[in-house]
């Protein structure tokens, strides 16, 4: 089979959409910068806010802070300031309510009477439940004093003889087996997809350039008249759109690894995974959508009568096949074999797998490349029936 | 050469083409003449591959487009009605572009575009992109497009819509030059002076049919001096009012 016109098709495809400013911009600007700087500033939002909770000492203001000063002894040797404050009862709601303080403790008049009487002592936290992330303070203090509770239950066992551990049936030990890498779930998922869709809409101006845009100037029909075989023309576009795909992958991947290495991830509790290993595994592994994405689009722009009109249907097509990564999130789908049959979810799952700094299994990106492929050229080749058709002349 | 056998064509209902044959002999303008909507445009489009017919045949100096489009497709060079460009590719570039989709190489492919260039004087926009070009800027690209290849065959539809005084004579002095040279050139058209100045022979279309077709004086024997006279007696006596399909 004579190859030399997809060859000249793909050529002449590349070069004007080169020239192109809607093209180049939505391949190699807006893709790969935008997605990676987006997950940056989010990342950098993230790690600032977490590394702020974590230094900074909580201050717990507290009512009547005379009535226990053990407690407060306590409270502070574990990293608590104590503010004292003078309020009754309706001003603490009022401080807190207008966020004065972030949450007052009052220690009512009784707490030593009934402490030493071994009545339960109250104590009072006013807090509100509203307010997010500021709460995390009120979830240390309230941890504390329930400690320094069971720490005197334990001496009031031991001074009735009684062994204090007997009295603990259950003891719960956590152990947090997630790696560093895996522990920033959501920020993965949405970088997986940043990073599809912006292949995606690397080749998506020439796909509809190509097909749509080429019946629309009119210089299809006299295309169709040199003497080389319909689907060749369209294999020629397809492969073009494919190599902007190509391009606009490679720069997003390493735009994401250059964006992500300004981000003091560690702080989060995860290291991402985005060194050149990962960047070429990331590449690897989304690579062979590339035939999928642009037999894809190119079929659907190839039903489109003019070029607004395939814009309009890419707008809505361009989100199905990235369906399937919205489910992955929300069920927390793990990387399975018989999910490595499906198209850009084995790819998503993969990407994970790699940035989490977790091993690929070799047989699931085998079944991964395998499938997609396949996929890919049945696309292909429908593309090229498409084109065979009379209709395609509108 | 040309030559038109029982073609057919329908879309849908609409019979756009019935049972249309002539010829288009090497060394003569020949023209397809016929109101909006006559089957012109489907017949071209079968003749140069773009369309199957339902029905019948076309021969491209002896080629089947039928049986053997791609062959066909060799011999003949296309302007299509709108002709439209590559506006991010020069004119030269779009030029070499068809001729290496005609299976060029490269330096013959240069060498012929530079030719066409010079002889339709390109020269002042040839390496310019086509998206600021006029009507006959485009029109010149079109058809050094169609030329790159030398084809035997030039079949243009409604080639003269839209252009001006000036692209008009410039594309009528080509024509006759093809012709001169001993190419097949036939074009589509509804404007009755066109054809009677440019044609040597007439194929008359109304209703998807051949209504009249020979020479300049032959198609006047149907009535009158003038073509317009003889064109609109044949439209009378075939009773032309239904439109055809797409022009």
């Amino acid at each position: 089979m004579n190859l030399r016109g997809i060859w000249a098709v793909f050529r002449k495809e590349f070069r004007e959409n080169l020239r192109d400013r809607r093209t180049l911009l939505s391949a190699l600007v807006f893709g790969p910068i935008m997605g990676p700087v987006l997950v940056a500033v989010l990342t950098q939002f993230l790690v600032r806010h977490t590394e702020e909770q974590g230094e900074e000492n909580i201050v717990a203001a507290v009512m009547h802070a005379e009535r226990a000063p053990n407690l407060l002894a306590y409270l502070s040797a574990r990293g608590v300031d104590i503010e004292k404050v003078d309020l009754d009862e309706a001003g603490a709601r009022q401080a807190v309510a207008t966020q004065k303080h972030k949450f007052i403790l009052d220690i009512p008049e009784d707490f030593g009477a009934r402490l030493r009487e071994g009545q339960p002592a109250p104590v009072i936290l006013y807090s509100d439940a509203s307010r997010g992330f500021e709460r995390q303070g009120v979830g240390r203090v309230r941890t504390l004093v329930s400690q320094y509770g069971l720490n005197i239950a334990q001496l009031r066992y031991l001074a009735r003889g009684i062994d204090p551990v007997s009295v603990i049936p259950i003891a719960v030990q956590e152990i947090d087996v997630s790696t560093p890498s895996g522990r920033s779930v959501l920020l993965l998922n949405m970088m997986t997809y940043l990073v599809i869709l912006s292949m995606l809409f690397g080749g998506l101006y020439l796909a509809i350039d190509a097909t749509a845009g080429e019946r629309e100037r009119g210089s299809l029909e006299v295309l169709l008249t040199t003497p080389v075989p319909r689907e060749h023309l369209i294999y020629g576009k397809i492969l073009a759109a494919g190599s902007y795909m190509l391009v606009s992958l490679l720069l997003t991947v390493i735009m994401f690894s250059v964006a992500m290495s300004f981000v003091g991830l560690e702080s989060l509790g995860a290291t991402a995974n985005l060194g050149p290993r990962a960047v070429s595994m990331l590449i690897a592994c989304c690579a062979p959508l590339i035939l999928f994405g642009a037999s894809y689009l190119s079929i659907v722009s190839g039903f489109a009568k003019s070029y607004r009109e395939a814009q309009t249907y890419l707008g809505l097509v361009i989100t199905i096949p990235t369906l399937p990564l919205m489910f992955a999130g929300m069920l927390g789908l793990q990387a399975k074999l018989p999910l490595m049959f499906v198209p850009f979810l084995s790819q998503h799952l993969l990407m994970t797998t790699v940035v989490r700094a977790e091993p690929i299994d070799p047989v699931f990106m085998s079944v991964s490349v395998a499938s997609t492929l396949t996929y890919g050229l049945v696309l292909m080749w429908l593309a090229g029936r498409l084109y065979k058709r009379e209709g395609l002349l509108g | 050469m040309l030559e038109a056998r029982g073609l057919y064509k329908s879309f849908g209902e609409v019979a756009a083409v019935r049972n249309v044959s002539f010829g288009a002999r090497d060394g003569q303008i020949t023209g397809l003449l016929g109101p909006n909507g006559a089957g012109k445009s489907t017949t071209l489009r079968m003749l140069y591959t773009v369309l199957r017919p339902d029905q019948g045949d076309a021969l491209i100096d002896g080629r089947s487009v039928v049986e053997d489009p791609l062959a066909a497709r060799h011999a003949i060079g296309v302007l299509s009605h709108g002709a439209g460009v590559y506006n991010h590719l020069t004119a030269r570039e779009n030029i070499t572009y068809f001729g290496e989709l005609h299976g060029l190489g490269r330096a013959e492919r240069e060498a012929r575009a530079a030719e066409l260039v010079e002889l339709l004087e390109m020269q002042p926009f040839a390496d310019r992109q086509a998206k600021g070009f006029s009507q006959g800027q485009k029109l010149k690209t079109a058809l050094a497009r169609a030329l790159v290849h030398r084809p035997r065959n030039i079949l243009l539809d409604e080639p003269t819509n839209g252009l001006d005084v000036m692209a008009v004579r410039g594309l009528r002095k080509l024509l006759v030059q093809l012709r001169d040279a001993g190419h097949c050139v036939l074009f589509s058209s509804h404007v009755m002076q066109e054809v009677e100045q440019l044609c040597d022979e007439v194929v008359v279309i109304a209703g998807g049919q051949v209504v009249a077709a020979g020479t300049l004086a032959d198609i006047r024997a149907h009535g009158g001096d003038r073509l317009e006279d003889a064109f609109v007696a044949l439209m009378d006596t075939n009773g032309n009012s239904k439109p055809g399909g797409s022009t």
